[in-house]
């Protein structure tokens, strides 16, 4: 029996990840140095892990609450209020979701509706635009600069802005340019923004992993947090991606909506790692500061590095990516990438995965220790080198 | 101290063995620089030495042997505890002495080739001091964890998946 045609048309019109492409070829390798990897190097930190052995041998081994346990909503809220002076009410404000990609899903599907457009800024994560499309959206992509510095302009929304538009989608620190936009710049989104009456998506999972500047979240902008979903989640500051746990703030109708498909659909997060989190919430502080310690340096490392080579690398200000031009090589980034891959057994991930607009660049990630950095830094320019 | 020397005594804990040039880089900032601060942290004797954490069981056919002695001493006028734990800390077989509260006064940390070198160490030069009333000595049998690292931990494979979004 064939059943492909059983597949629905929209998955089947459904684009693989470039980057899969891409990871089956680097998986057959060995000796490989990656810096393709999009989440943290260091293992969760002790007592996360601790705490979760400690609420399993107590018996927490069933269901929580659809929206989370209470206790981590009320430890998130305080944290949003401590960090980001954002004030969310823990009982109506807050879900906590299978990772923040589950509350990406879930807020788009709350709200799009067919025919509805939903403003993508890329180059970006992979899975806004095919989340948008299965929400029954119709993704707008915008692409930034790099003569911008990748950042997004508020004339490039009003541009994309069509009467059918109703969110747009941003990430701040950008995944995978690097890209931190200040206070300023996101009032000046803002002004556009509210004028338009859009409805804003804020994927904020890089906020605490800035190294130059304050961070701002977006919903903590003037008359922003009305119009915002905040999205974030432990995976990369926490350094827990595995334990797949995020949340979603925003607007109480909106939450509740949310908590609607959750609850039907995934019932609630793991409750482990809800454990995990809440001592993340409690005495993660100092881990944090560590860990993002320690990506400022390889930032610096890695940067300095790539203009040495003669790749040339504008300095990220958040997340743990540098976005280097390889238009010098005369490679597209598919063939730099893979040719990169197959000479010197480096990993990076070419530009055009994320979106139209990263063609000419690669995706390295810093978070690998500068042992490895040092080795790729040293591969990557020998096979730069003959190319130049 | 500056937030930039405890950057850079922080990377210098945790390997000694870093390069200027490379601590430059990280810390962004000149090599010039970098080395200024490293010559200024040794007049101030904040840098008091480079050494190297080595796994001697892995060279030698022999380990070398620990002891962690807990002393009772009786205190001298004026000078407390510092005079006789100078008396102790003196002698090369001693690694690291720390004055203690509760049940005893000083722990000193005794290294040497044999248990029977130790011994005779502590019976002849340590017990036989006038100040030292007792001492207990426990011997290591296993170093599991020292100076924050974890030894015997060959697992530092990567288990991430080779490219993820």
């Amino acid at each position: 029996m064939k059943t492909t045609s059983y597949i629905s048309r929209q998955v089947e019109n459904l684009k693989p990840s470039g980057i899969r492409r891409f990871f089956d070829l680097a998986a057959q390798m060995d000796d490989v140095i990656s810096l393709g990897v999009g989440e943290p190097d260091f293992v969760t930190p002790w007592n996360f892990i601790e705490q979760s052995f400690h609420a399993l041998e107590q018996g927490y081994t069933s269901y929580t609450e659809n929206a989370g346990m209470i206790e981590l909503r009320e430890e998130i809220s305080n944290y949003l209020s401590g960090s980001f002076q954002l004030d969310y009410d823990p009982n109506e404000q807050l879900v906590v979701t299978v990772g923040a990609s589950q509350a990406i899903d879930l807020a788009l599907r709350t709200v799009v509706e067919p025919g509805d457009e939903v403003i993508v800024v890329e180059p970006s994560f992979v899975a806004y635009v095919p989340i948008v499309s299965l929400a029954g959206g119709t993704p707008v992509t915008i692409q930034t600069k790099a003569e911008d510095d990748f950042k997004l302009k508020p004339e490039q929304v009003k541009e994309a802005i069509t009467p059918k538009t109703k969110a747009i989608m941003l990430c701040n620190p950008n995944n995978p340019t690097g890209t931190f936009l200040n206070k300023e710049e996101l009032q000046q989104l803002a002004k556009v923004i509210e004028k338009n009456d859009l409805l804003v998506l804020s994927d904020e999972i890089y906020a605490e992993l800035t190294y130059d500047d304050n961070y701002t979240s977006f919903p903590s902008i003037e008359k922003m947090k009305e119009r915002t979903i905040l999205i974030s989640g432990f995976s990369k500051a926490f350094a827990m991606t595995g334990w797949r746990l995020g949340y979603a703030a925003g607007p109480a109708d909106i939450i509740a909506a949310m908590v609607k498909i959750h609850q039907y659909t995934m019932m609630c997060a793991p409750t482990m790692a809800q454990h995990a989190a809440l001592e993340a919430m409690k005495n993660g502080r100092q881990s944090v500061q560590e860990m993002t310690e320690s990506y400022k340096q390889r930032r610096n490392f890695i940067v300095s590095s790539l203009n040495e080579i003669g790749l040339s690398c504008p300095n990220p200000g958040g997340a743990f990516y540098a976005f280097p031009s390889i238009k010098e090589t005369g490679l597209s980034s598919a063939e730099f990438a893979e040719q990169l891959l197959q000479e010197e057994q480096v990993a990076v991930v070419p530009g055009e995965v994320f979106g139209s607009g990263g063609e000419g660049y690669v995706r390295c990630s810093y978070a690998t220790s500068i042992k490895q950095l040092d080795e790729a830094m040293e591969r990557m320019k020998r096979f730069v080198e003959k190319r130049l | 101290m500056k937030e930039i020397e405890v950057e850079l005594l922080k990377l210098i804990e945790k390997n000694a063995n870093l390069k200027v040039e490379k601590i430059a880089k990280l810390m962004g900032k000149s090599i010039d620089e970098v080395s200024e601060l490293l010559r200024d942290l040794e007049e101030k004797k904040a840098i008091l030495g480079y050494s190297t954490l080595i796994d001697w069981a892995k060279v030698l056919d022999t380990e070398e042997v620990t002891a962690m002695v807990d002393v009772k001493v009786t205190p001298a006028r004026g000078v407390g505890f510092d005079k006789v734990a100078e008396r102790i800390y003196r002698f090369p077989e001693v690694k690291a002495v720390y004055l203690m509260s509760g049940a005893y006064d000083l722990s000193v940390s005794v290294k040497g080739k044999t248990m029977t070198e130790i011994g005779k160490f502590i019976s002849e030069k340590l017990s036989a001091l006038d100040s030292v009333l007792s001492t207990t000595t426990h011997f290591v049998l296993k170093r599991y964890k020292h100076d924050g690292i974890i030894l015997h931990d060959d697992d530092d494979d990567d288990k991430r998946i080779v490219v993820s979004p």
